[in-house]
């Protein structure tokens, strides 16, 4: 069991903030980074891996610095976002380089189970330039973890996978956790983390907005405000009777139609078309104008 | 160790980047033919031949292509990371890789240069350019790898210590040359197999000791940055 611990951590770059004054602790079991793009998660991974060194604060695994220690590595594995490998080696040759590199006892056998462990042994022999971008993934998840390090941490593990390929990582990933190893993932995508059961650090704009159960912070952000732009065949109308309405916080009428803010997604969305029904009004736009990852996420630092 | 050397090996071996080493050497060893062939006086076409081209191009450039490629190469596509991610004190990075480098450098210009050494006077002549090389070779190879962790454009800084330091300026500015690995490989040479096709400009022991200097300071540099070596975060 180890804990990784980030204590006060802050990195920029000259002017720019890109993670600011983060604390966490991480223990067993499968934790998601989530944040928009741009909101400091690979500099956050970077210096828990010990290939950046924080402009302020410590990274620490057991009590040991992450930065300028090579001998960290023994006890964390990295799959970095960047999804570069030789090409040139087969799975295996790749894996086993790997092993070796730990110096492992035998570092064939630990090669053998960690392509086990991905799945991964049927293609095993063949050049990695000739994989999908899902099996190249997984090869590299297999190299991170043939010295089955205590913990495993994953930029971005299921960008470009499919569903399918998805769920198996996951699953993978939760086996792990299970088995007492500290995972951590970063991810830009909410559907993508859909199945994770454990918790959850939300990052927007180099701070960490939130932290806790994934299915309370899920709550919280479907349950947030929703705006939406109406327009109508009478749009002032429309507005007297929404206003009225117990789930509707606030109506804005312009020339280009209604801007509403509901408090409540389904109330509102149930309503909006039996009051147009009721006053002979017909809808001719309804777009919900705020589903962008950005605004879930910064409603998030607001809450 | 032997793990790192392999990798390094089948990756310099593997990219097409490595095709650019042979033009180079296959002039030198054509034109030394040539000459010898059509019977031109060795010192006439010694010099150009064996220092302006050998020496002075052929042997930094091959050095420099696979220098900064040993590392170079790792860093710029990402795969770096594979390595780093490893308990492993950094020297035991930073010597295999040079070793490589300096090994490979070696090989393909010792061999030419030989050939030409003896075509323009003897073997000993030969055996001095190839040993001396092989030297200019490692400090050489210290030199661009560690250029290829200080800065990300480390072929340009490169080519200009070579082009601009040591081929120009040390043509106008003579104190330039005691900075100049290509002058150490003539000293060492000359000392080596005294001919009067080469002309020194730094004494010998000066040469060795700078060579030794330049290998050892620059392989130290090399481990120390790969040591705090960091990777640029999207935001950068």
């Amino acid at each position: 069991m180890s804990t990784l611990s980030l204590t006060g951590v802050s990195r920029w770059y000259g002017n720019v903030v890109a993670v600011n004054d983060i604390s966490m602790a991480l223990g067993p079991g499968v934790t998601g980074l989530l944040g928009p793009n741009g909101a400091g998660k690979t500099t956050l991974l970077h210096m828990m891996a010990g290939f950046l060194a924080p402009s302020r604060g410590t990274v620490t695994l057991d009590d040991e610095p992450t930065w300028r220690n090579p001998d960290v590595y023994r006890r964390l594995g990295l799959v970095s976002e960047r999804e570069a490998v030789q090409s040139f080696l087969t799975a295996y040759e790749f894996v086993l380089a790997s092993a070796k590199l730990h110096r492992l006892a035998d570092p064939a056998a630990a090669a053998r189970r960690a392509i086990d462990l991905v799945e991964l042994e049927s293609a095993q022999d063949r050049r990695i330039g000739t994989y999908s971008k899902g099996m190249r993934q997984r090869a590299r998840v297999a190299a991170a973890m043939v010295h089955d390090p205590q913990v495993l941490l994953l930029d971005e593990p299921f960008n470009g996978m499919d569903p399918r390929q998805r769920l198996h990582m996951m699953d993978l990933l939760h086996t792990l956790g299970d088995a007492g190893r500290t995972i951590l993932f970063s991810s830009h995508i909410l559907e993508e983390v859909e199945q994770i059961s454990g918790t959850v650090q939300v990052m927007v704009a180099g701070r960490l907005a939130a932290s806790g159960d994934f299915r309370t912070i899920r709550r919280l952000m479907t349950n947030r405000p929703h705006v939406f732009a109406v327009r109508s065949t009478d749009d002032r109308a429309l507005a007297v009777a929404l206003i009225a309405e117990p789930s509707v916080s606030g109506v804005e009428l312009d020339r280009t139609g209604l801007t509403v803010r509901a408090g409540d997604y389904g109330a509102f969305t149930r309503a909006l078309p039996r009051i147009a029904l009721n006053r002979g009004i017909r809808v001719r736009q309804l777009v919900p104008s705020d589903e962008s990852l950005e605004s879930v996420f910064s409603y998030l630092v607001e809450a | 160790m032997s793990t790192i050397t392999w990798i390094t090996a089948r990756g310099l071996f593997g990219r097409r980047r490595f095709l650019l080493l042979l033009p180079l050497p296959l002039v030198l060893l054509g034109l030394a033919v040539l000459c010898r062939s059509l019977d031109v006086d060795p010192g006439e076409w010694g010099p150009p031949v064996l220092v302006g081209l050998g020496l002075a191009v052929v042997l930094p450039v091959v050095a420099l292509i696979i220098g900064t490629g040993v590392l170079g190469a790792e860093i710029d596509d990402g795969t770096v990371v594979h390595i780093l991610t490893k308990p492993l004190p950094r020297w035991q990075i930073v010597l295999p890789k040079l070793a490589v480098a300096a090994g490979v450098s070696a090989a393909t210009v010792a061999v030419p240069i030989y050939v030409a050494g003896v075509l323009a006077d003897s073997v000993r002549l030969g055996l001095a350019l190839a040993v001396a090389s092989a030297l200019g070779a490692l400090a050489y190879s210290a030199l661009f790898l560690a250029l290829s962790l200080v800065t990300r454009r480390p072929v340009l800084l490169g080519l200009v210590y070579v082009l601009i330091w040591e081929g120009l300026l040390g043509n106008f500015v003579s104190g330039t040359k005691v900075l100049s690995i290509q002058q150490y490989v003539i000293a060492l040479a000359d000392r080596l197999a005294p001919t009067g096709l080469l002309e020194t400009s730094v004494s010998v022991p000066v040469a060795a000791v700078m060579t030794a200097l330049v290998s050892v300071g620059f392989t130290v540099l090399a481990v120390d940055r790969l040591r705090s070596f960091s990777v640029a975060g999207e935001t950068s």
